[in-house]
């Protein structure tokens, strides 16, 4: 029998990385996108906190400065190593175990939608040990939630140093969760995706529901 | 978390499902996975219930807790003149085309709690079509769909709805069409004379049909491709020769099964057109 659809993709897929940022972030995400080289091998799925009418905006314009492309997703699109994905605004994005995307109108999380709680807490639940959850410069104490879950189910967690982050609150307040693994400034956040995704090999499958 | 873990609560989620399926009819097996576990947590942090398993008994024997659980499977969000730009262009695109039909019938599926049909009400009659159309206005929640028969709702969503009104090419002022009584608004009685509101479930009930617009928008996101497959198919079947269907913006029929049936009228809008079949 072929899998259903929904999980054709997924089984395959060597890692995942979610990050997260508000205000600030498209300067954070240019200085850690531009740190990943151009045949990065894994996807990189994030939320922004969004104005309602950016309309795709923000994803073309960090495309123009991103080595990889970047594009907003399609409700049941598949996930591609080295493609970036920017949750839509108005809408939160979550990841199926199957390598999709599913997109919600679900009330909003922390005052927001996108929601990083919500993408980060979906990525734990299909991926485990092969996510790595990011957060960066933000003014909201969203996604702090979601990297207690990541670390819970075994991925691997970053938080932007808030010492030099342009906006603290949002790291800080992952720190506090306790369940960061490393603090790292922009650069080497970047270098830390590269090193990680250079020895997958350590993202054992086993993981993976489905299999 | 082990692999075994992980394993059991798909099978808690598995089990619930077939449950409510089983007990109650309502089908929520072919539902996007990621949406439908999140919901499923969200509940059972709010049901004093310690695991997703503890929830089964209570859903078999309790019908109000089902009432409770299924609130949370339907919830209703929506708000008139959403994404204004696709009024706009269904104003420019699809409004010409229908006025060449001497009768208009409009499927609006997984209409909520009716922001959106009032939208189109309001549409088609500054177009000068609504005294000759019909708009089917179904979604599987009935309690939402009591909300969208009364069309009365909280005086200071009315003001986002002006706003995203005049974005969407509004020609009057949109204060014409409700009544406020202090901080509730009721919508213009007459918006709802060609409205027939009626209870269906896209996982389980048929076509309606000879419909020249399909507008299901942000409902089928919450679907696995094959219930998406199985209600476009239903789309397809009720779609006369050259009408048109309306998704959300972040829909795309592209992934699907009925891809080479349609034509794409608007990128922006997903607003496509019946080019195949009968
Ligand atoms: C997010 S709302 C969309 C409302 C509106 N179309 C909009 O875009 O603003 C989704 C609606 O789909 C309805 N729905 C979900 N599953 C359904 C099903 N199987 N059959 C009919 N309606 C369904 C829900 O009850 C809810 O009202």
């Amino acid at each position: 029998m072929n899998p259903p659809p929904d999980r054709v993709n997924g089984a395959a897929m060597a890692g995942l990385v979610v990050m997260g940022c508000s205000a600030g972030g498209f300067r954070a995400l240019t200085e850690v996108l531009s740190g990943l080289p151009a045949d990065y091998p894994l996807p990189v799925m994030l939320v922004q906190h969004l104005h309602l009418n950016d309309e795709g905006l923000f994803a073309g314009h960090l495309a123009l400065e991103s080595p990889l492309p970047v594009t907003e997703p399609f409700d049941k699109e598949e996930i591609r190593p080295g493609h970036v994905y920017v949750a839509p605004a108005d809408y939160h994005m979550l990841v199926e175990s199957g390598g999709t995307v599913a997109l919600s109108t679900d009330g909003k999380v922390h005052w927001s939608r996108p929601s990083i709680d919500v993408l980060f807490e979906s990525a734990a639940y299909a991926f485990g040990r092969r996510v790595i959850g990011v957060i960066m410069t933000g003014a909201s104490d969203d996604g702090s939630q979601g990297i207690r879950t990541i670390r819970s189910r075994g991925g691997f967690t970053i938080a932007e140093d808030p010492a030099t982050a342009e906006f603290p609150f949002m790291p800080r307040s992952a720190v506090a969760t306790g369940c960061v693994d490393t603090i790292l400034t922009l650069e080497g956040i970047g270098k830390k995706l590269a090193d990680m995704a250079r020895n997958i090999i350590s993202f054992p499958d086993e993981t993976c529901r489905y299999e | 978390m082990t692999n075994t873990q992980d394993n059991v609560e798909a099978i808690e989620i598995d089990l619930l499902l077939e449950a409510v399926y089983r007990r109650y009819g309502y089908d929520f097996r072919s539902y996007s996975r990621a949406s439908i576990e999140r919901r499923i947590r969200h509940f059972l942090s709010t049901s004093g219930c310690g695991s997703i398993s503890d929830l089964i008994p209570r859903v078999l024997y309790d019908d109000s807790f089902f009432s409770r659980l299924v609130r949370y499977f339907s919830i209703p969000v929506t708000e008139m003149f959403r994404d204004p730009q696709v009024f706009q262009i269904l104003r420019e695109k699809v409004i010409p085309v229908l006025r060449t039909w001497p009768h208009v019938k409009i499927w609006h599926a997984g209409c909520a709690t009716g922001e959106e049909v009032y939208s189109l009400a309001i549409l088609l009659r500054e177009e000068g079509l609504y005294d000759r159309a019909t708009i089917y206005a179904t979604d599987f929640n009935d309690e939402a769909l009591d909300q969208a028969r009364a069309g009365i709702y909280p005086a200071e969503r009315l003001k986002d709805a002006t706003r995203n009104y005049q974005k969407s090419g509004g020609r009057r002022s949109f204060s014409e069409y409700y009544h406020a009584h202090y901080d509730a608004a009721a919508m213009e009685a007459s918006l709802k004379e060609r409205v027939v509101f009626s209870s269906h479930n896209l996982a389980s009930d048929s076509v309606f049909g000879d419909m020249h617009l399909v507008f299901c928008r942000n409902v089928m996101i919450y679907f696995n491709r094959d219930l998406q497959n199985r209600a476009l198919g239903l789309f397809t079947e009720s779609l006369v020769h050259g009408g048109f269907l309306c998704l959300g913006t972040k829909e795309t029929l592209k992934f699907s099964a009925v891809f080479r049936m349609f034509e794409e009228v608007d990128e922006k809008a997903r607003i496509y057109k019946k080019t195949g079949g009968s």
